[in-house]
C-alpha cells in the first residue's frame, strides 16, 4: 500500500511546463481529459441552446440562421472534439500501457504531438466562431458547404482535418505499443478487454480517417478554389462526397463505441467478481464490428440517389453489426448471473450503458431495414438512434471507466453518494431528452428544423426538459470526480479487487508505472 | 418469483405482439404505407420484447446475486460453446428475416407502374417546384387524383433537397445534377405535408408543400383551369408572393434572409460597391430574374436563386404589382 506523498507521476516533476513537454502517457491522458472536458462543455452549452429554442413552436431567441449555426457547431465540436478523442486518447492515453504492462505507449513523443494537433485543430475550427461561423451541418454535404455564404466552414473543416491527424497517430502509437510492449506471458489472448476495444479501434482510426481528410482538403479546394470534384455546377458528384464522407463517418460511430464496450467488460466482470463469460466471443466481435463497420457506409444513403442495389446490399451488410452487438449484450449479461454483485457507481454507469445501448441497437434494426428507413431516414428517430448509441454508448461508457479508474488515476477516492446522484440524474435526463424524439420522429418530424409544426411541441417541451436534467447530471459527475482528485480519501492500489495488471501497481502510479517487470501466466480475468 | 416473472414476460409479449396498429405513426395515406407500417410494427414487437427480456434478466441477476459478504466466491464459468451458438444463431435469423421483407417492400415502393402519372418536381433553396405535362406548374402545392399511380420525377436547381411524405411512409432526395423519383399511389383524399428532409440552410425548416389528394374530376379541373382566371395582377402577385417569396422576404420592412419588400417601392436600394437605384418595376424584374447582379448592402451574395423559367411574365407583373401595393397600404 502506497501513500500519496511516495514519488508518482503526478507529483515527480512539478509546474505547468512539465506537464507540457510531458512524455508520460499518464500525464498526456489527463491533459486529454481537461481539454476534452471543455470541449464538451462547450459542446453541451450549444446544445442547450438548441434544446430551448425548441422549447416551443415559432421563433424564441435565435435566428433561423443562427439556430443552423448552433445546430453545426454542436454536432461538429461533439463529434470531433469530444467522442473522437474520448475514450481512446483519455482513458487508452492513461490505462493502455498500464494494462499490458508497459512502461508508456512505443512513441511517447508521438503521443504528445496528437495531443498537440488535437489543440492545434480545435483551435483552427474554433477560430470560425469570429467569422460568421459555420452553418453546413456537421456533415459538411456538398454542394450546400461549397456554396454557403458562411465563411467559417473554411476553418471548421480545415480543423477536423488537423485533429484527423491527432486521431491517425494516436491509433499508430496503440497498435504499436499492443503489438511491441504487452508483458512477458500476455499473448493477444490474454489481453484484458480493454485493450482488444482499443485496438480495433485503432484500425479504424488508421484505415478511415485519412479518407475523411482527403475529402475535406477536396472540400475546401473546391470552395476556394473551385475545382470542381463534388459541386454538379462544375460537373462534380455531390453523392461522391456522402460516400467518402460516409465510408469514414460510419466506422467512426463504432470508433466511439468499442473502447467503450471493452470498459464496459472490465467492470462489469470486477464488479460481478467473477471471469468475463465468452472473453473469444467478445474479441471476435469486437473485431467483426471493426471490420464489418467498413462495408456499411452506404446505409446512411438509402434515398439519396444511390443504386437500389447498392441499398440492398448495404442493408444486408448492415445486419451483420447487429450480431456481434447482440452477442456482447448477452456475454455482459451472463457474466452477471451467479456473480457476487456490488453496485458501485461505475456498475451503475455500465448497467445504464446496457440499457441505453440495447435502445440504441434495437432501433438501429429500424434503419437497417430498408423500406422502414425510407420513413425514419433524416428524421428525429435518426437524432435519437445516434444519440443512444453515441451518448449511451461512448459518454456512459467514459463514466463508467472514469469512475471505475479515477482511484488508480489519482490515487483517491470518489464520493460514493454523489457518484449515485449524478448517474441518476444522467440516466433520467438521457432518457427524458431523447426518447420521445423516437416518437417525434416517427410522427414524421425531421431533424435539423429549427421550427416545427404544432403538433410536435409537447414532445420538444419534454424533451428540453430532459436535456436540462442530463446537464445538472454531467456536473454533478463532474464536481465529484474533482472534488475527489482534491482532496478525496486515499484509495489503495487495488480498491476494487480488480484483476488486470494496473491494479498491481501503486495508486497513482509511478512514472514509469511498474518497479518490477511484470508477468503474466493466467487470463486476465482469472479470480484465485 | 421464476412463475411471477414468466407471467409478467408472457402477458408484455402477447400485448406488444398483438399490437398491430401502427404506434406514433401518421394516418396512412396508401396501400405501401400499411404494408410498411406492418413491417414496423413486426420489429417493433421484436425489439420491445427483447428490450424487456434484457432488462428484466439484469435487474433480476442484479437483485439475486448482488453482494451479501466481501469474500464470496463465484464460480468460473467462461465459456458456453452451446449457449453461445444458440443466442448468435437466433438474433441472425430474425435480422435477416427483417433485411428480407424490408427488402420486398423496397422492390415495390422503388419501381412505379409503366403508366403512373409523372409531374416533374424542382427543389430549390426554399420552395417546391411542380410541372406537370400539360404545363401547368405549382408551387408548394401539388394536386393528384386518388387511387391514381403517380411517379414523381425529382431534381433540385441548388443544393440538396429531399421530399418527404410521411403518410406515405417515402422520401426522396432532390439531387442537383440528376434526376431521382419517387411514387405512390394515394388511397385517401385529403391534405398531406411534405417536408424537406435533407438539411438545405437557413429556410430549412420552412421549405413545406401542400400535396392534395382529389377525385379524378377535381383534378382534371384544377389542371385545365387557368389558376389567375380573373384574378387582379397584385391579386396573383401575392398568391406567388406566398409561395415563393415568403420563406425569405417579410411584406413589411423587417428583414428575414433577404430584406422586407414592405417599403421598397420607389425607395433607393443601396449595394455593396456603392451604387445605388431606385426601386422601379425594372429594378424588381431584374433583382427576380438575376438577383445577385445587385446585392442589397448587409446582405451575402449567392444566396437567392434565379426565378428565371419559373415564373410566367403575368406572375412577375403580379409581383411588382403586388409589392407596389405593399408601400400604399
Amino acid at each position: 500500500m502506497s501513500n500519496l506523498t511516495d514519488k508518482n507521476y503526478l507529483n515527480c516533476e512539478k509546474g505547468l511546463w512539465s506537464w507540457l513537454t510531458t512524455l508520460d502517457h499518464k500525464r498526456i491522458g489527463v491533459m486529454y481529459l481537461i481539454s476534452i472536458v471543455i470541449f464538451a462543455t462547450l459542446g453541451a452549452v450549444f446544445s442547450l441552446l438548441l434544446r430551448y429554442e425548441l422549447f416551443s413552436a415559432g421563433k424564441d431567441f435565435l435566428t433561423a440562421l443562427q439556430y443552423n449555426k448552433v445546430m453545426t457547431y454542436h454536432g461538429a465540436i461533439m463529434t470531433f472534439m469530444v467522442l473522437v478523442p474520448g475514450i481512446p486518447a483519455v482513458l487508452g492515453n492513461i490505462l493502455l500501457p498500464l494494462q499490458i504492462g508497459a512502461k508508456d505507449v512505443a512513441f511517447p513523443r508521438l503521443n504528445l504531438l496528437s495531443w498537440y494537433c488535437l489543440m492545434a485543430g480545435a483551435l483552427i475550427a474554433m477560430i470560425s466562431l469570429f467569422t460568421t461561423g459555420v452553418d453546413t451541418g456537421w456533415t459538411f454535404y456538398a454542394p450546400y458547404s461549397i456554396g454557403s455564404a458562411q465563411s467559417g466552414t473554411v476553418f471548421v473543416v480545415l480543423g477536423a482535418f488537423v485533429m484527423g491527424l491527432a486521431s491517425i497517430l494516436t491509433g499508430l502509437n496503440f497498435i504499436a505499443t499492443i503489438h511491441q510492449l504487452r508483458a512477458k506471458g500476455m499473448t493477444f489472448m490474454k489481453m484484458p478487454l480493454f485493450v482488444w476495444g482499443l485496438y480495433a479501434t485503432s484500425i479504424i482510426q488508421i484505415v478511415a480517417t485519412p479518407v475523411v481528410g482527403i475529402t475535406l482538403l477536396l472540400l475546401v479546394a473546391e470552395r476556394l478554389l473551385g475545382v470542381g470534384i463534388f459541386d454538379p455546377k462544375l460537373g462534380g458528384d455531390p453523392i461522391l462526397f456522402q460516400h467518402f464522407f460516409w465510408f469514414y463517418s460510419h466506422p467512426v460511430v463504432y470508433l466511439m463505441v468499442l473502447p467503450g464496450m471493452g470498459v464496459i467488460s472490465e467492470v462489469v466482470s470486477t464488479f460481478s467478481k467473477k471471469v468475463i463469460f465468452g472473453y473469444k466471443a467478445i474479441v471476435y466481435a469486437s473485431v467483426a464490428i471493426a471490420g464489418v463497420g467498413f462495408l456499411v457506409w452506404g446505409h446512411h444513403m438509402f434515398v439519396s440517389g444511390q443504386s437500389d442495389w447498392a441499398g440492398v446490399l448495404f442493408s444486408f451488410i448492415t445486419m451483420f453489426v447487429g450480431i456481434p452487438t447482440a452477442v456482447k449484450i448477452f456475454n455482459w449479461m451472463t457474466t452477471l448471473y451467479k456473480g457476487s454483485i456490488e453496485f458501485r457507481t461505475p456498475l451503475l454507469f455500465a448497467l445504464g450503458f446496457l440499457f441505453v445501448f440495447a435502445i440504441g441497437g434495437l432501433t438501429g434494426l429500424f434503419l437497417a431495414t430498408l423500406s422502414t428507413d425510407m420513413h425514419f431516414h433524416d428524421t428525429y428517430f435518426v437524432v435519437s438512434h445516434f444519440h443512444y448509441t453515441m451518448v449511451g454508448g461512448a459518454v456512459m461508457a467514459t463514466f463508467a471507466g472514469l469512475f471505475y479508474w479515477w482511484p488508480k488515476i489519482c490515487g483517491r477516492m470518489y464520493h460514493e453518494l454523489s457518484g449515485q446522484i449524478g448517474f441518476a440524474f444522467v440516466f433520467i435526463g438521457f432518457n427524458v431528452t431523447f426518447f420521445p424524439q423516437f416518437i417525434l420522429g416517427a410522427m414524421g418530424m425531421p431533424r435539423r428544423y429549427f421550427d416545427y409544426l404544432p403538433e410536435f411541441e409537447h414532445l420538444h417541451a419534454v424533451s428540453t426538459v430532459g436535456s436540462t436534467i442530463v446537464n445538472i447530471g454531467m456536473v454533478i459527475v463532474f464536481v465529484t470526480l474533482y472534488r475527489a482528485w482534491k482532496n478525496g480519501e486515499v484509495a489503495g492500489d487495488n480498491p476494487w479487487g480488480g484483476t488486470t495488471l494496473e491494479w498491481q501497481t501503486t495508486s497513482p502510479p509511478p512514472h514509469e508505472n511498474f518497479t518490477k517487470e511484470m508477468e503474466v501466466s493466467g487470463g486476465p480475468y482469472d479470480r484465485p | 418469483m421464476f412463475k411471477l416473472l414468466f407471467l409478467t414476460i408472457i402477458s408484455v409479449f402477447a400485448k406488444v405482439a398483438y399490437a398491430k396498429k401502427s404506434v406514433f405513426m401518421p394516418p396512412e395515406a396508401s396501400v405501401y404505407a400499411h404494408d410498411a407500417d406492418k413491417l414496423y410494427a413486426f420489429i417493433l414487437n421484436v425489439s420491445a420484447v427483447s428490450f424487456v427480456l434484457i432488462v428484466l434478466c439484469i435487474a433480476y441477476f442484479g437483485f439475486r446475486y448482488r453482494r451479501k459478504t466481501a469474500n464470496e466466491k463465484t464460480p468460473h464459468m467462461s465459456h458456453n460453446l452451446k449457449l453461445e451458438i444458440i443466442w448468435t444463431i437466433i438474433p441472425s435469423l430474425i435480422f435477416f428475416f427483417m433485411f428480407g421483407w424490408g427488402w420486398k417492400l423496397w422492390n415495390q415502393a422503388r419501381h412505379a407502374p409503366a403508366k403512373a402519372l409523372e409531374i416533374f418536381v424542382e427543389g430549390q433553396k426554399w420552395s417546391w417546384g411542380f410541372h406537370y405535362k400539360s404545363g401547368r406548374k405549382s408551387v408548394n402545392e401539388v394536386y393528384v387524383p386518388v387511387n391514381k399511380p403517380v411517379k414523381f420525377i425529382i431534381s433540385s436547381k441548388d443544393v440538396i433537397h429531399s421530399l418527404f411524405l410521411p403518410a406515405f411512409r417515402k422520401k426522396q432526395d432532390a439531387v442537383p445534377g440528376r434526376y431521382t423519383s419517387l411514387w405512390i399511389q394515394p388511397t385517401k383524399k385529403g391534405e398531406y405535408y411534405i417536408f424537406c428532409a435533407e438539411f438545405c440552410g437557413t429556410e430549412h425548416s420552412s421549405m413545406i408543400a401542400k400535396l392534395k389528394v382529389v377525385s379524378f374530376k377535381d383534378y382534371a379541373n384544377w389542371l385545365a383551369n387557368d389558376p389567375y382566371k380573373e384574378m387582379s395582377l397584385s391579386k396573383i402577385g401575392k398568391k406567388v408572393f406566398n409561395t415563393s417569396c415568403a420563406a425569405c422576404h417579410n411584406v413589411n420592412d423587417t428583414n428575414k434572409v433577404g430584406p422586407g419588400l414592405g417599403n421598397l417601392w420607389n425607395s433607393k436600394s443601396i449595394f455593396e460597391n456603392g451604387e445605388s437605384l431606385v426601386a422601379d418595376a425594372t429594378y424588381i424584374r431584374d433583382s427576380i430574374l438575376n438577383p445577385n447582379a445587385k446585392v442589397v448592402k448587409g446582405f451575402p451574395k449567392g444566396v437567392m436563386p434565379t426565378f428565371k423559367g419559373q415564373l410566367s411574365e403575368q406572375q412577375i407583373r403580379g409581383l411588382i404589382e403586388y409589392i407596389k401595393s405593399l408601400k400604399e397600404k
